[in-house]
């Protein structure tokens, strides 16, 4: 019936319509799903997409959280997707995560309550190392004893967590929370604090950073000759050893960098939206990331945009649930709809559907 | 024609939004966050009993909402926003971990009211905030535990070293020790108050270790399930009933019942009654309730039990009375001393008798 063909080369048009089309498909067995709940599907799409942008009552407060929500994804993202290019799998972008927000918050809490105004530039630097120590250990290993990074950096998130629950009930526990688990209120202490930049849009230092580093991985890509190995490594990685790459280099420079990316998003997490150390202070976006790294085709820009879809589905997806009463398990499942739609129609792009009776040319 | 059918439209509008705000004004909202799935059969589970004997009560005249599975954190705060956006009345937040972003939400919106349950900080006129004595319902569970133990080894499932978790664990022990001087107590700590896979595991590691009755501090059955793969041991409903596993392994259980409250404080917002307080009821006031004490249980035992719960009822027996001392032998309580509030809110030392250390 159906005859797949590889086309020649990617269709230009499937790359870029493909992401469209996965949304529009989702709404579709979305809405279905959504019927079948007995909701209105039409209104659950609808306050899905559109009311957190549009819908007078909320849009104020939610189109500036969806800067919030996207600023972390995009920023490790962004590092995770240098990685991915050339072929070198960081999983635990979340282990990472949560290291940087450790050291970072550790070197502020250390100089509680002083005022001085190079605290902040300094737990900047701190969460940055954090993350860039925490993937440093899954990249030596590879590159000196050929462990596999993949499951050394996942399995240092459990560590991380371990670690985050141990410090939020002993060393980095408030003083004045009786005895209960919780670092201070970092965004209530003015000197460490990372509030809205401008009131009423969400931007914080994250979201800057979170733009830059777009800005900067785009340039990497498409004008440096390190964006030049990081491709060739992953697309032909025999070709790349002839032209000269290292590639021990280039795994120890892919993780620092995704590491570092990453803990900067939890040191911007811990000092502004989330406010303090606690046992549960990691909330899955080093996952999440990895999804929105390939969301967006391992591409800087696609990456901003798929940020901003999923935090659109986060935040749609909680109105949802509270304004018509559906059960998160589908808000999940909608979510889930929407990769597994992006997977699908993927193959758009590099074959053509004919119709046929199994004679292929 | 055109013109007027605009006209038309538009007055309608403005008298169906007039009229959508005049209801809105009737009914009361109430809102409710979770941190787990209301089909949790536990924690979450009870505190969406609770929301239903709201809508139950109240009909009509109150429309209730909820999320369920809010991480506590930055994703709190929004949801929070969102809610009082919507026009919610009260807010109910049921895990410790919504206690910063209760306080930051609610010096946002001063005339929305917000109930958090098991913190202590109520920064803001309108924060309150709740929680339970469960305490009280361990000391009967751990009488149980002390008479049914055949090998003197009770193990104690536990989620995060906080004062309301650690109470739990040395009331237990301090009432299993004194029907059974033999007993002994191993904790194991889960790090989470929902996990079933975890819970699982830590029940399987109790039970090799030779331990035969298990309590346990998180929100799931399955340390109850796998409890119910071993003949001989037995176990207790936790925030639930969790009536499924009866008479065995659940021989009874602490029951949360948070309806009295709701209903009282949603009741205190349509009266404009409403007040920031800081409560804290158990078996008297109706909020900890002992499940039903299954045959599995010997008669004498369950009288003892009942006998206890009763003495707590009535106030005459309070948990905690001397002479206790502290793990390292230091005295606590002396003879028919017992502990304070504040003692207890701050709670982070185990009684004498328990081995191993709390978490730092």
């Amino acid at each position: 019936m159906f005859i797949l063909e590889k086309r020649p080369t990617p269709s230009r048009f499937w790359m870029a319509a493909t992401p469209v089309l996965a949304v529009i498909l989702t709404m579709i067995a979305g809405g279905v799903m959504f019927a079948i709940l007995g909701k209105d599907p039409f209104e659950a799409v609808r306050t899905i997409f559109w009311d957190p942008l549009f819908d007078p009552q909320f849009s104020g407060y939610s189109r500036p959280q969806l800067l919030v929500k996207a600023g972390p994804l995009i920023l490790i993202a962004v590092g995770l997707s240098l990685g991915f290019r050339a072929g070198i799998w960081n999983i635990g972008a979340e282990g990472q995560y949560i290291m940087g927000a450790i050291f970072g918050a550790a070197a502020g809490l250390a100089f509680y309550p002083s005022e001085n105004r190079l605290i902040f530039p300094l737990m900047v630097a701190a969460g940055a190392f954090g993350g860039w120590v925490w993937a440093m250990i899954p990249a030596i290993l590879r590159t000196r004893f050929r462990t596999n990074e993949i499951l050394v950096s996942l399995l240092l998130v459990y560590v991380a967590q371990s670690l985050l629950a141990s410090m939020a009930l002993g060393a980095l526990r408030s003083p004045d929370g009786g005895g209960f688990p919780g670092s201070r209120n970092l965004s209530q202490w003015a000197t460490s604090a990372n509030p809205e930049l401008i009131a009423g849009t969400g931007m914080h230092w994250g979201v800057v950073a979170a733009f830059i580093a777009v800005i900067a991985s785009y340039i990497l890509l498409q004008r440096h000759i390190l964006g030049f190995q990081i491709r060739l490594a992953g697309e032909a990685p025999r070709a790349a050893r002839f032209a000269g790459v290292n590639p021990n280099r280039l795994v120890v420079l892919c993780m620092g960098v995704s590491g570092a990316l990453a803990g900067l998003a939890g040191l911007f997490e811990v000092t502004g939206p989330a406010g303090q150390i606690s046992i549960d202070f990691n909330s899955g976006y080093g996952f999440t990331a990895i999804i929105v790294a390939f969301l967006g085709r391992l591409n800087p820009i696609g990456i901003l945009l798929a940020g901003l879809l999923m935090a659109l589905t986060y935040i749609g997806g909680e109105l949802a649930q509270f304004m018509l009463g559906l059960p998160s398990a589908a808000i999940q499942a909608f979510q889930g709809m929407l990769l597994f739609f992006l997977l699908a129609v993927d193959m758009l792009g590099n074959y053509r559907i004919r119709l046929g009776f199994g004679r292929a040319a | 024609m055109k013109r007027r059918t605009l006209l038309a439209g538009a007055a309608l509008g403005l008298g169906l939004t007039l009229a959508g705000t005049a209801m809105a004004q009737d009914r009361t909202k109430a809102c409710f966050v979770y941190v787990g799935p209301i089909g949790d059969g536990g924690w979450t589970y009870q505190h969406h009993q609770g929301l239903l004997a709201v809508q139950e009560a109240f009909g009509d005249k109150v429309e209730t909402t909820y999320q369920e599975n809010v991480p506590e954190g930055a994703d709190a705060e929004r949801v929070l926003t969102q809610m009082a956006l919507s026009g919610c009345d009260i807010i109910f937040t049921t895990s410790f971990g919504y206690m910063d972003a209760t306080n930051a939400v609610a010096a946002r919106f001063p005339d929305v009211k917000f109930e958090h349950a098991t913190g202590y900080k109520r920064e803001h006129p309108n924060v309150a905030t709740y929680n339970a004595r469960f305490y009280e319902g361990r000391a009967v569970m751990g009488t149980i535990a002390g008479r049914m133990t055949k090998s003197n080894k009770i193990g104690y499932i536990a989620s995060f070293p906080i004062p309301e978790v650690i109470q739990g664990i040395n009331a237990s022990y301090i009432h299993a020790r004194k029907v059974n001087p033999d007993v002994t107590i191993s904790v194991v700590w889960a790090y989470t108050w929902f996990d079933p896979a975890k819970e699982a595991d830590a029940a399987k590691a109790l039970i090799e270790q030779g331990v035969d009755v298990i309590l346990s501090h998180t929100d799931s059955t399955a340390p109850l399930a796998e409890l119910a793969k071993t003949p001989g041991t037995i176990g207790f409903g936790q925030a639930s009933d969790m009536a499924e596993y009866k008479p065995s392994p659940r021989v009874s259980s602490i029951i949360d019942n948070w309806a009295p409250y709701y209903i009282k404080r949603v009741q205190a917002v349509i009266d404009g009654t409403w007040e920031q307080t800081d409560a804290w009821e158990g078996i008297a006031g109706g909020e900890v309730e002992i499940g039903e004490i299954t045959e599995a249980v010997p008669a004498e035992v369950k009288a003892e039990a009942e006998a206890m719960r009763d003495a707590i009822a009535a106030g005459t027996y309070h948990p905690f009375t001397g002479p206790l001392n502290k793990q390292d032998g230091t005295p606590w309580l002396a003879e028919g001393q017992t502990a304070s509030d504040g003692d207890l809110l701050g709670m982070d030392f185990y009684v004498e008798g328990i081995e191993g250390d709390i978490p730092k």
